[in-house]
């Protein structure tokens, strides 16, 4: 068990492309972080670099107090499971388990009472005879998880474990892999391009994009308070929704003019904060879906009732979500599947406004 | 106007079935060209096997040649028993043995760092490889004979007409091929369980021996396998460097001691190649049981 630092870390690979372009990250012990992104963002880079896969161009990475900038991976004391598995095709279930306690010529009894115990842990004690082509993608990623776990290392590495399951499957093992690290409690870091996962699984969520990291926080923080547009727009699903507005003041009200016809009324609590920026040329809104809603008659006064022709919806089954225009922007609202949401028709809808977020453009920073 | 409708319907489901009806003509056609493939390449052994079976008289004699009259062992026994002959299967085999064994400790770690450990000039070093299995041995057997002249100048070593000169020269053949194809074969193999195995603890040497060499069976095998048929069937250099009856390998041996100026021995010639392509045959029907493509499955997603 052990924490991990990351200080000003750059990866810079031959042709010159920065893929991690300076970025600090401190991992409490027994913490678990995911890391996520777009593809390209540097989020395998920087755990590979954790791993020591890869060679560190600038910074420092601390793996409990030592620096292991040089220190090679089988010395780090982490283990790694990948996205594609990687087990040995030619050992078996107990064999590929136990491979690494074997090179470091652990005594067979405390070997076997490992590989036992992991087997335990992940329930694939009647697996172990078998080989690799034998199981199925859930069973091979849990073998793949057992070797982790065996080892009982410092870090457990996780590289998109879960990306070559089918999407059932996947929301299984998501909790398979919450409940080992419950058991087991050591630092992970986990990486993954779909926020889904990222959300369910982490203590701490680590956004990147471009090589660098835009915001560190619980996903409860990530999703209800982002600090810049990408995480604002990469956090939940469907996305947050934005559009262009320009910030008005008529005496003590600010308004947030959409459209000729609608002018949101910006709550009074914030009205301070948002004072300096009007008249601003670039103003976004966001909201989310959820934050617009059909308009019922019991819901409270900051609600801002607008009516909206529909362009499509898509009932899910516990709610329809709509799609429609104002001005040049497409939205999105969640509604009730009662709500009477047809394409074509004309709904009235609820805009939450206690729940947006103002993002001045030309920075992508939320105000 | 019955018949008249009946035949519409037949052409119009034929027309329909016209998946199989393709796959049949493919069929026939694949036999059709099998069928060629096997009566080109079978029929020299096939006359092989006939004319060491016939005594000299019979083979010099106008009749039938596919068939054999008075079928007779001797010349079998004749090779089998003679001291000669012994010496030049001992050689080959001796040669062909130690060959393949340095070919497969050469080429199979070179293979596996020029795949693996990526190092300053690993890629040129990988062509290099390919483009030295390019120059042919025609070419190569001159200076290689001049090379060994000065040799012996220099250290008074003699290294020509000795059996064991093709221990030296046969691996200029075998290891740049092998070598390729092992290239091949690990290549194939993901990346992330070297990378698996380098966090579970094991050294290059490990990762090579524990997880590359049992992955990459089948291509060690196919590697070996040619090393083998190459050496044991190598004539050029064997010839050219090797002269003494005593230092010959079997395929120089049997053209050497079997044709005598313009007399051909035709029967022991069909008999020494026949009992000559045994062994190789023998080895491939054995690597065969252990040549199980697909061992990599279930290495990684499936």
């Amino acid at each position: 068990m052990a924490e991990v630092s990351i200080r000003k870390v750059v990866k810079q690979y031959d042709g010159g492309v920065q893929a991690v372009r300076g970025i600090d990250l401190d991992i409490k012990d027994r913490e678990f972080v995911v890391l996520v992104g777009p593809s390209g963002c540097g989020k395998t880079t920087t755990l590979r670099m954790i791993a020591g896969l890869e060679d560190i161009t600038g910074g420092e990475i601390l793996i409990g107090p030592d620096v292991v900038n040089d220190v090679p991976p089988k010395d780090r004391d982490i283990a790694m499971v990948f996205q594609n598995y990687a087990l040995y095709p030619h050992m078996t279930v107990h064999e590929n388990m136990s491979f690494g306690l074997r090179l470091k010529k652990f005594p067979k009894a405390e070997i076997n009472r490992r590989v036992d115990e992991a087997a335990r842990i992940l329930d694939i004690k009647e697996l172990l005879d078998r080989k690799p082509k034998q199981l199925s993608g859930g069973q091979r990623q849990r073998v793949a998880m057992g070797r982790a776990i065996v080892r009982n290392p410092k870090v457990f590495l996780f590289d998109e474990p879960l990306s070559n399951l089918d999407a059932k499957l996947r929301v299984q093992m998501r909790i398979e892999i919450k409940k080992v690290h419950q058991k087991v409690r050591t630092t992970t870091v986990y990486v993954t391009h779909d926020q889904v996962e990222a959300m369910t699984l982490a203590d701490r969520v680590v956004v990147m994009n471009h090589g660098i990291i835009e915001q560190v926080g619980t996903p409860q923080e990530l999703y209800h308070a982002p600090k810049t547009r990408f995480v604002a727009g990469f956090i939940g699903s469907p996305a947050m929704n934005f559009l262009p507005v320009s910030l008005e003041s008529s005496g003590a009200a600010l308004g947030l003019r959409v459209s000729n016809e609608i002018v949101f009324p910006v709550p009074a609590d914030r009205a301070e904060r948002y004072r300096p920026h009007v008249g601003k040329p670039k103003l976004l809104l966001g909201l989310r879906p959820e934050h617009i809603t059909d308009a019922k008659p019991h819901l409270g006064p900051e609600l801002f009732l607008f009516a909206a022709p529909l362009d499509v919806t898509e009932p899910m089954g516990m709610e329809t979500l709509v799609y429609f225009r104002i001005g040049s922007a497409e939205l999105c609202g969640r509604v009730s599947p009662t709500a009477g949401a047809s394409d074509g028709a004309t709904l009235r809808l609820a805009a939450d406004l206690s729940q947006m977020h103002l993002i001045d453009d030309a920075s992508d920073k939320v105000l | 106007m019955t018949a008249a409708t009946v035949t519409e319907a037949v052409s119009s489901r034929r027309a329909y079935g016209s998946m199989s009806r393709d796959r049949a003509w493919a069929l026939r056609w694949s036999y059709f060209f099998l069928i060629l493939f096997v009566i080109f390449f079978l029929t020299p052994p096939i006359y092989m096997l006939i004319t060491s079976l016939k005594t000299s008289t019979e083979v010099s004699a106008i009749t039938n040649p596919w068939f054999v009259f008075n079928p007779t062992l001797e010349n079998y026994r004749e090779l089998l028993t003679s001291a000669q002959f012994l010496t030049f299967f001992k050689n080959s085999a001796l040669v062909s043995v130690i060959v393949v064994t340095t070919t497969m400790l050469i080429a199979v770690p070179a293979a596996f760092a020029l795949s693996r450990m990526r190092f300053w000039g690993s890629t040129v070093l990988a062509t290099g490889v390919f483009l030295t299995y390019l120059i042919p041995e025609t070419l190569l057997f001159i200076p290689l004979f001049k090379m060994m002249a000065m040799f012996h100048e220099l250290t008074g070593i003699q290294l020509l007409n000795k059996w064991w000169v093709n221990l030296i020269l046969y691996p200029t053949l075998t290891v740049p091929f092998c070598t390729w194809i092992m290239i091949g074969y690990f290549a194939s193999i993901p990346k992330e369980l070297d990378e698996a195995a380098l966090i579970d603890g094991a050294t290059w040497m490990q990762t090579l021996m524990k997880i590359f060499i049992p992955v990459a069976l089948p291509g060690l095998i196919a590697a070996t396998i040619f090393a083998f048929t190459v050496s044991w069937a190598q004539f050029l250099y064997p010839l050219a460097f090797t002269t003494s009856v005593d230092q010959l390998v079997l395929p120089v041996g049997i053209i050497t001691s079997l044709i005598k100026a313009d007399i051909y021995n035709w029967g022991q010639i069909m008999t020494g190649a026949l009992l000559g392509a045994l062994p190789p045959l023998i080895i491939y029907a054995f690597l065969m049981d252990y040549y199980i493509a697909g061992l990599t499955a279930g290495a990684t997603k499936g």
